[in-house]
């Protein structure tokens, strides 16, 4: 029988239990919250007098209050900058660049993401005589500055007859993503177990029943890293676009410069932030998207298991 | 080009790793429907020859031949063995059926002959109700039947394991090796199993080949390794705990070691006796005590240090002047530390050995 009344029974009675209480606003919260709302405000304060902008008309912005919400909301501004804004002697927008960055963005993505996979594939699986020579010069490639290279490729893309075309800068966009992609599937697949492979060539699969049968649906989140490194990087180059296209095939990017740098007239702030919200709006709806898969593909990528 | 009833044959083989001589020169015959255990200890290239045998490697010499073919450049899927590894290797995206439906798909099997060969593997590893699922929703002993199972439905002469059973615990490592057993009577294939575990070995193997540093130091069966171990590394290596060695000389058949006096009348010498120096090689439960001491004809006294006691078994660890000796006696046995024991050696299953050549004499 328990004695009930024993000094040991009231402690175990009184004494704390469960989760320890925790307050809201201890000094570490506050600092911890404190912090992260003043970056976060510090980094979505531009982002949101774009916005602001982008529904106001011209009179209400010549008032010169840049942080208050407009007084009368337009659409006016997006429609303009989509379908109206003059760059040069086009006046059709930003749709043309819009679908000019969207047949560059397409092949280029495949294309790189593609033969990427299957060179990282290749060096983490199939060690080739001279595979490690490769891989180094591939990686060399890397560091090199690509503004080195802007000239000789004018000239290659001259001599190939695509200076000027879609393709002219897929093939650019492909060779140039090639290095840090081909690391990042390689580093990926020799993350894999080994056996797996060992298994499937006992199996009797080959390099292509191997490659698509067994690593590809093991790998799907680096594929949305990929994706997501060769999307945003694709869509918001400028330089590349601006080089080796013409007006005719120009990307978004260009042509929104065009549009914001443009001197005939007056400058329509309202329509240049509608511009260029609508050139970020891909990348920024693929990071929303995928923004989970990204972190875990980029965590899957870097630790080996 | 070969006419012997041999499943697999190893001719010099030599596997280098840039600089690193993993496999040098090594020869071994297995025979038809033969459980062959590669054992020894972890890094001595027992996966690396078992990867030669399968193609996974390539081989910088030599020759590999099963059922009297050279596969030496064959691909590993022309070679007709199948594989288990030690992680499972299932394929995640797959389902069970899909894992063991893979290779057969590969080879172009008709797919009513696909689903017969499941089914009939499906069955001898009871693994039935598991087909649907997918790897990743089976524990660690149902993936390796499934692993298993993967090597069984592509009907092929030799398997071959590379530590299937070390990812499990005690428990389920018994069980599968119990059924491992009784797969091999059943199906009469030829099985290379490599372990580092010697009850592995010693319960599974038809023969067993002691491997240290790329070559193999004595292939027999697990009794004959056991009782005639031809080098000190073997006899070191298999028992536990392990063989006692002492140090001695060996004049007219006779042992001696300080006060102890061993007559080996009852030994086999393996090219008659020579006198010299010898190391006495003696298994801890064949130093006996009490009564059975007695009728042996060397006898010592030793002091006890330390005594453990297992239940089955009492393990006991003395010393004889300078040198250690394990003893190994029945359970409940009332011995204590600070004891001084009269120990018989069993000389009949004793074993001797040249120090220099560290060979049994
Ligand atoms: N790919 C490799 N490159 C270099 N050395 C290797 C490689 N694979 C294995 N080795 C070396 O070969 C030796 C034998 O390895 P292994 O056959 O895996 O040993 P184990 O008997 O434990 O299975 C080890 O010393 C290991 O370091
Ligand atoms: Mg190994």
């Amino acid at each position: 029988m328990v004695d009930l009344t024993s000094p040991v029974h009231d402690r175990i009675v009184d004494g704390p239990r469960g989760a320890k209480p925790k307050s809201r606003l201890s000094r570490r919260n506050i600092f911890l919250y404190g912090t992260l709302l003043l970056i976060s405000v510090y980094y979505l304060l531009p982002l949101y007098v774009m916005i602001m902008t982008s529904l106001k008309g011209m009179p209400e912005i010549r008032l010169g209050n840049i942080f208050s919400p407009p007084v009368e909301v337009t659409f006016e501004p997006w429609v303009k900058a989509w379908s109206q804004a003059c760059t040069g002697i086009n006046c059709d927008g930003l749709s043309r660049g819009f679908w000019n960055s969207v047949q560059i963005l397409l092949p280029s993505v495949i294309l790189s993401i593609g033969i990427a996979s299957v060179n990282g594939y290749a060096l983490a699986n199939w060690r080739f005589k001279g595979s490690e020579v490769f891989f180094t010069i591939l990686i060399i490639g890397a560091f090199i500055p690509y503004q080195t290279m802007i000239y000789p490729l004018v000239i290659l893309l001259r001599e190939i007859k695509l200076m000027g075309s879609v393709w002219g800068l897929v093939l650019v966009h492909s060779v140039f993503g090639m290095p840090i992609l081909t690391l990042l599937f390689r580093n990926y697949f020799t993350s894999l177990p080994e056996e797996l492979f060992k298994a499937a060539r006992v199996d009797g699969a080959g390099f292509w029943g191997i490659y698509l049968r067994v690593m590809l649906p093991m790998s799907i989140p680096i594929f949305v890293v990929a994706i997501i490194l060769q999307v945003t990087g694709i869509w918001n180059d400028f330089l590349f676009g601006v080089i080796y296209t013409k007006p005719e095939t120009y990307p978004m990017t260009v042509q929104l410069n065009n549009i914001v740098n443009s001197v005939q007239g007056v400058k329509e702030y309202n329509v240049n932030m509608a511009a260029t919200l609508l050139t970020g709006l891909v990348p920024l709806i693929i990071y929303f998207a995928s923004g989970k898969l990204f972190v875990r593909g980029i965590a899957a990528g870097a630790v080996k298991g | 080009m070969t006419t012997t009833s041999n499943s697999v044959e190893i001719r010099d083989l030599d596997l280098h790793f840039g600089a690193v001589k993993v496999l040098q020169k090594l020869n071994l015959d297995i025979n038809e429907g033969e459980f062959l255990v590669l054992l020894g200890s972890s890094g001595c290239g027992k996966s690396t020859l078992l990867n030669c045998i399968a193609g996974l490697l390539d081989v910088t010499d030599g020759q590999v031949f099963i059922k009297g073919q050279n596969v030496t450049w064959k691909e590993p899927s022309e070679r007709g063995i199948g594989m288990v590894f030690q992680s499972y290797a299932l394929y995640p995206q797959m389902t069970v059926e899909g894992n063991l439906s893979f290779g057969l798909k590969n080879a172009r099997i008709p797919a009513d002959e696909i689903k017969k060969r499941v089914a009939r593997a499906a069955e001898v590893l009871q693994i039935e109700p598991l087909l649907k699922r997918k790897p990743g929703a089976l524990s660690g002993g149902q993936r390796q039947r499934v692993a298993i199972g993967r090597a069984l439905v592509r009907d092929v002469d030799v398997f071959l394991f590379d530590e299937p059973l070390s990812n499990l615990d005690a428990k389920l490592r018994a069980d599968l090796r119990v059924e491992l057993k009784r797969l091999h009577q059943q199906l009469q294939n030829t099985m290379i199993y490599v372990t580092h575990d010697q009850v592995e070995a010693m319960t599974l193997a038809d023969r067993i080949a002691i491997m240290k540093g790329g070559k193999i130091m004595q292939l027999a069966s697990p009794e004959e390794i056991y009782n005639q171990p031809q080098n000190l590394y073997v006899a070191g290596f298999i028992g536990s705990p392990a063989m006692n060695f002492i140090q001695g000389t060996l004049t007219n058949t006779t042992f001696a070691a300080s006060a102890l006096q061993l007559p080996m009348d009852d030994y086999a010498f393996q090219n008659g006796p020579s006198d010299g120096p010898a190391i006495l090689g003696i298994r801890p439960e064949h130093i006996l005590i009490g009564e059975r001491a007695a009728s042996c004809a060397g006898q010592a006294e030793v002091s006890v240090d330390l005594v453990e006691g297992l239940g089955s078994d009492t393990l006991i660890y003395a010393r004889y002047g300078t040198q250690q000796i394990r003893i190994r006696t029945e359970g409940n046995s009332r011995i204590k530390s600070g004891d001084v024991l009269n120990v018989g050696f069993d000389t009949r299953c004793s074993s001797l050995f040249d120090p220099t050549t560290e060979n049994r004499i």
